[in-house]
């Protein structure tokens, strides 16, 4: 199955820049369906990367992130070819780890 | 008087034991799954995701109030079409950060998202929230320990909350 995440990582001098989409229908648990019934809350808790062994950023959103969230952060340490260890985990136990090579 | 309990400091241990155990168990169930889920991480500020009001939830969060400073740089539209999805992003020149925290004033509940950043990870982020109406939009930063602030209202003509 593909990976719910999508990661582009390039690095620029000591700079990598680290662009992330994740498929994901952050409900609120605000808003009804068409039959009247509120969908119940379903949305991305934590967010984190990992580099050489490092958690560089860490994520925590609410209901209030955008559906199929993008995050874009950029952190110093790393060089093309290392690795980036994007996971999330949501409020209903799911969950999903992708890994990145630096560009 | 030191020594006078003989053999009871040993069953009083266990008992102790015993006790902390049966603590540690109820404690757990509640929760469910969210005590793994904390301990793996640093933790997830859980009542402060609760608040409804931005004071609130700072507080939760923070613990203290912050200042507005013009090093916090945010970066959001000053109309947006579309509540759903509002593209935001903050910026600061301020040194030691270890948080940027986004606040929709009046959603239903007014944090939205909070980043921690590691040395040498720049303290910057963009991304995309849903806001309700239109409102005030406050990006906290939290630097060696301080908190500095900046608002921006955004219009917002159509609401993120659907249906």
């Amino acid at each position: 199955m593909a990976s719910s995440i999508r990661v582009r990582a390039t690095a620029n001098g000591d700079i990598t820049e680290v662009q992330t989409l994740i498929q994901h229908p952050m409900d609120t648990g605000l808003v009804k369906d068409s039959k009247g019934e509120l969908i119940p809350a379903h949305f991305i808790r934590e967010l984190k990367f990992e580099c050489n062994g490092k958690d560089v950023f860490v994520a925590n959103w609410g209901t209030a992130v955008s559906k199929d969230p993008y995050v874009k952060f950029s952190f110093k340490g790393a060089k093309k070819g290392d690795e980036i260890k994007i996971s999330w985990t949501d409020n209903k136990g799911g969950s999903d780890t992708t890994t990145a090579k630096i560009a | 008087m030191t020594t006078t309990t003989g053999p009871f400091p040993t069953r009083r241990l266990i008992l102790q034991g015993a006790a902390s155990v049966a603590l540690l168990g109820l404690g757990n169930l509640p929760f469910g799954i969210s005590p793994a889920l904390a301990a793996a991480n640093d933790k997830y500020p859980e009542e402060a995701f609760k608040q409804k009001n931005e004071a609130d939830a700072i507080k939760a969060l923070y613990g203290k109030t912050a200042e507005p400073s013009d090093k916090v740089k945010l970066d959001a539209p000053e109309i947006a079409e579309n509540g759903g999805v509002v593209p935001i992003a903050v910026a600061t020149t301020l040194d030691k950060v270890t948080s940027i925290s986004l606040f929709v004033a009046e959603n239903p509940n007014a944090l939205a998202a909070s980043y921690r950043f590691a040395d040498g990870t720049i303290p910057a982020v963009a991304n995309r929230l849903k806001m309700a109406k239109t409102t005030n939009v406050t990006a906290i930063v939290e630097a060696d320990g301080k908190l500095y602030s900046a608002t921006k209202e955004v219009k917002v003509t159509v609401g993120g909350c659907g249906g």
